[in-house]
């Protein structure tokens, strides 16, 4: 059946199974591939998007069950303020590796500087856990966070 | 318009013996275009310089690094180059492949001599226009001065005239000494960095082609198992599909050849899976059904029982010398089956139209797939073409190909363009594993704890009558060659479950078995466990294999190893660690790999109820003189290690009945951010060839741990994963 869905926006219209997870919405439906596909149950959070602000797993969310929220994916994020910033940090810290995961973190990252604007590492830990990096770049994902809620990131470098 | 066809052939003596061709087929541009100089590079009249890159991008930074040598061996002004990703052309750009952390020793000097030949040409154009002597100019950032008279001209405003020039031979070329590099070590972020971080088309699994259907393709659960029959008729019914057929397996190299299975194509990636729940397949399982890890580690302990089936080394004589020690250790050491879980599943697009097929494939290893699909399509491999997209993650899966004939083959048979994607079991249950391994040790310790006896049995797998592919060891193990009494003997397992490489092949499992053994020999002689490694090392020297023909990927050198080990135990404290809390601990360990000398510790905590926590990780390594781009090199270094200890704590693939029992990260677990500890590195530089870092970090971190724990808890881990069930008080 047709639904109607908020995208970073823009209102779409999509003709789906009420069961189909909104990551194959946005990746074939409507050819945003921004969102990643990884497992395909919840457990790496590549695909991760907001549903009002709230990130949730793509992968486990039905189309039937967005209902009116407004969706945001990484795609949007560079008109968000907070999502602008930490894309910034992400850039400049130089995080990702292979590069595949960083759109969850980084929607990911955005959920949680909006409710916690100055996180410590406890609230990165809670906030992150869900989203994998393969490449493990995690003490950069986490020097970006801090960097980007203004705090100050002593990054480890080349020392000798 | 110009056209011209000229030929660059360079020998490099890099990485052992090997051959750049920097071929230029025929090559036509307009005025106003961009100029090519040579195969890796072109020049616009604005200036904007574009530079090729190479190698696939799997996350080891390669097309920001290669570049960055062209660029600062051209005087390239780095805000004004662009990279652009090359398709698979062997001729033109020498072997394109991301494996063995190979690409630094054999690309460095190359494309160095690459940008100083089109430097060359920009500087005999400019002194051309002037007139003047090209000894009398010199480049810098992307302009050509004459100091004497005051005068520049921009690059973009010679690139036309430096395009018509004889081409310089690369061989005899002026490098810059690099002292001087303005490029080179510095931190440069990824080219790719902005389209990462703003979700735009990069990976595989994000190419669209028109009219495309995606395919989803069920193998058998069991390695080498045949399809009987299959409801195809039914699933073809279903809503939303478009396609659905039986694939016949072909034959092809090793286990990559083209599978028996069932193809299922839809719009829609998630109609196309879903449809799989309504297959009804009957397989016939083969042989490797009655396979099992359990069964594979009740063999091994039978065999590390008995005299070895061969022998890989064998000095002086280690059975007399173990009677006479003062004290001998046995310890039976063992590590899993692995699969590589690459974040992005096994995909691959392709479209076969008229005979000939063109592919987006996201692999490590273009060449040989190429070959791979000719050979299963039976075409020539010049109808073969292969375009590299950025990759999500390979850690040597992706240096098998079999994605790639598979879609390749249904694109062929749909009569549509495809792409075939995997979901994460597939991924999981489909992989080229690292071998499982199994080793019988004994060493012997005299009355001051010094080591003077070594055996070890090894336990490992072989495949129609050669070793498993990744499962083998050298001669040249460590402490090979520093033991007077040493037996180094193996036995080998028939096993059906494919094999192959993943970061730091085979190193990933020794290091961790002997340098855990050694620990336990240090421990046992009373010695401090650093001390007792440099005591084994000895005076620096070089040691050479056993065909004495020089080897750099073997011939170990014992003062490296010294300098890195000593340095890390300054940098992390070790004389201190007696101060540390109860059940808190570090541990150490070294390997050299890939060219790389690392050495590491790893200090953690370990709770009453056996949890271990990793409080910190330092890292030294000498990957020689030169590290090309610091951000890059330091964040591959950390993923290594981190990398190495997420394997250890949570991962394994066990084999019931023929097929992998684990499905998804809630059994495989990979390292999440909760568990990461801050990781040091530092780099030291020494007088020899820069190499790679994809790898060579990885293998010491694994044992350094488990050392670690050994000192905390008194523990001593021989299996991986970890059981932290064995570590409660």
């Amino acid at each position: 059946m047709a639904y109607k869905i908020k995208i970073n926006g823009t209102q779409r219209t999509v003709d789906v199974d009420g069961d189909m997870p909104l990551l194959w919405v946005l990746r074939d439906e409507l050819d945003m591939k921004g969102s990643k596909f990884g497992c395909g149950a919840g457990l790496c959070g590549a695909c991760t998007v907001h549903l009002d602000g709230t990130a949730v797993r793509g992968c486990q969310t039905p189309i039937s069950a967005v209902g009116t929220a407004h969706v945001s994916t990484i795609e949007g994020m560079a008109a968000d303020p907070v999502g602008r910033r930490l894309q910034a940090a992400w850039m400049e810290l130089d995080v990702p590796q292979c590069g595949y995961c960083q759109a969850g973190q980084i929607m990911s990252a955005t959920a949680l500087l909006r409710q916690t604007p100055h996180p410590n590492d406890s609230d990165i830990d809670a906030a992150m856990a869900g989203n994998v990096c393969r490449c493990c770049s995690y003490t950069r994902i986490r020097a970006a966070i801090k960097q980007a809620a203004g705090e100050h990131a002593a990054e480890k470098g080349e020392r000798a | 318009m110009t056209t011209r066809r000229t030929f660059l052939k360079v020998s490099a003596a890099a990485g052992g013996g090997f051959m750049l061709r920097a071929t230029m087929p025929a090559v036509a541009w307009s005025q106003g275009q961009a100029a090519p100089l040579n195969a890796f590079i072109r020049i616009a009249p604005d200036g904007i310089i574009t530079i090729m890159s190479k190698n696939p991008e799997v996350g080891q930074g390669i097309k920001t690094m290669l570049p960055m040598v062209i660029a600062e061996e051209l005087d390239a002004d780095w805000k004004q180059v662009r990279i652009e990703q090359a398709v698979l052309n062997e001729a033109k750009y020498g072997r394109q492949f991301a494996g063995g952390s190979m690409a630094t020793p054999l690309n460095y000097d190359p494309l160095r001599r690459v940008g100083a030949a089109g430097r060359q040409m920009l500087v005999a154009a400019a002194a051309g226009t002037w007139n003047v002597s090209p000894t009398e100019c010199r480049a810098q950032a992307g302009v050509v001065h004459h100091d004497k008279s005051g005068r520049k001209i921009g690059y973009g405003a010679l690139a036309s005239k430096a395009a018509r020039l004889p081409v310089p031979d690369l061989a005899s070329v002026t490098l810059k000494d690099p002292k001087t590099f303005t490029i080179i070590g510095r931190r440069i972020p990824g080219v790719d960095n902005i389209k990462v971080v703003t979700g735009q088309k990069l990976f595989g699994i994000d190419v669209t082609v028109p009219d495309m259907l995606i395919a989803v393709f069920q193998k058998c659960p069991v390695f080498g198992g045949k399809l009987v029959s299959v409801n195809v008729d039914a699933i073809k019914k279903l809503p939303g599909i478009h396609d659905a057929f039986i694939v016949r397996g072909q034959p092809g190299p090793d286990k990559q050849a083209l599978s028996d299975g069932v193809a299922i194509l839809a719009k829609n990636w998630w109609v196309a899976n879903r449809a799989r729940e309504k297959l009804d397949i009957v397989w016939d399982e083969g042989p490797v059904a009655a396979q099992s890890t359990q069964g594979f580690a009740e063999q091994a302990a039978k065999l590390g029982q008995g005299t070895p089936a061969s022998w890989l080394r064998r000095d002086g004589d280690a059975a007399s010398a173990m009677k006479g020690a003062a004290k001998v250790v046995e310890a039976a050491y063992s590590y899993p089956f692995l699969s590589h879980i690459d974040l992005e599943p096994q995909n691959c697009t392709a479209h076969f139209k008229d005979g000939k097929v063109v592919l987006w494939a996201p692999t490590q290893n273009p060449g040989p797939g190429q070959q791979l699909v000719a050979k299963t399509l039976g075409i020539p491999e010049s109808d073969v073409t292969v375009n590299m997209t950025r990759i999500g993650g390979g850690f040597g899966r992706r240096l098998r190909n079999d994605f790639m004939a598979e879609a390749a083959w249904i694109s062929r048979q749909a009569g549509v363009p495809v792409k075939l994607l995997w979901n994460r079991a597939d991924d999981m249950q489909h992989d080229f594993y690292r071998p499982a391994g199994f080793h019988f040790f004994k060493g012997g310790l005299d009355d001051k704890g010094a080591l003077v006896s070594l055996t070890d049995h090894f336990v490992t797998f072989g495949q129609g009558g050669k070793l498993a592919d990744s499962a083998a060891m050298e001669h040249t193990e460590f402490p090979a060659a520093l033991v007077a009494n040493l037996d180094y003997g193996q036995s080998v397992m028939e096993l059906g479950v494919p094999t192959g490489p993943m970061r730091a092949p085979r190193s990933n499992a020794l290091g961790f078995v002997f340098q855990s053994f050694i620990d336990e020999l240090a421990h046992q002689g009373g010695q401090d466990p650093v001390a007792f490694r440099l005591t084994i090392l000895g005076e620096p020297r070089v040691l050479v294999n056993a065909t004495g023909r020089p080897d750099a990927l073997r011939d170990f050198n014992t003062g490296r190893m010294s300098n890195v080990l000593r340095r890390v135990a300054e940098v992390s404290g070790w004389a201190d660690r007696h101060t540390l809390p109860a059940r808190t601990a570090k541990g150490v360990a070294f390997y050299f790999s890939h060219l790389g000398y690392f050495a590491e510790v790893v200090q953690a905590t370990v709770s009453n109820a056996g949890e271990v926590k990793l409080d910190h990780v330092w890292i030294v390594g000498d990957v020689g003189s030169q590290i090309i781009n610091p951000s890059g090199a330091e964040n591959q270094v950390q993923g290594a290690a981190l990398d190495g200890l997420g394997a250890a704590l949570g991962q394994a693939v066990t084999i019931d009945r023929g097929r992998v029992q684990q499905a998804n990260f809630d059994t495989v677990k990979p390292l999440r951010i909760d568990q990461v500890p801050p990781v040091e590195v530092y780099f030291l530089h020494t007088d020899h060839p820069p190499t790679g870092l994809g790898e060579p970090a990885l293998p010491p971190v694994i044992p350094a741990l488990c050392n670690a724990i050994f000192a905390a808890t008194g523990k001593r881990i021989r299996s991986l994963p970890i059981d932290t069930s064995m570590l409660k008080v």
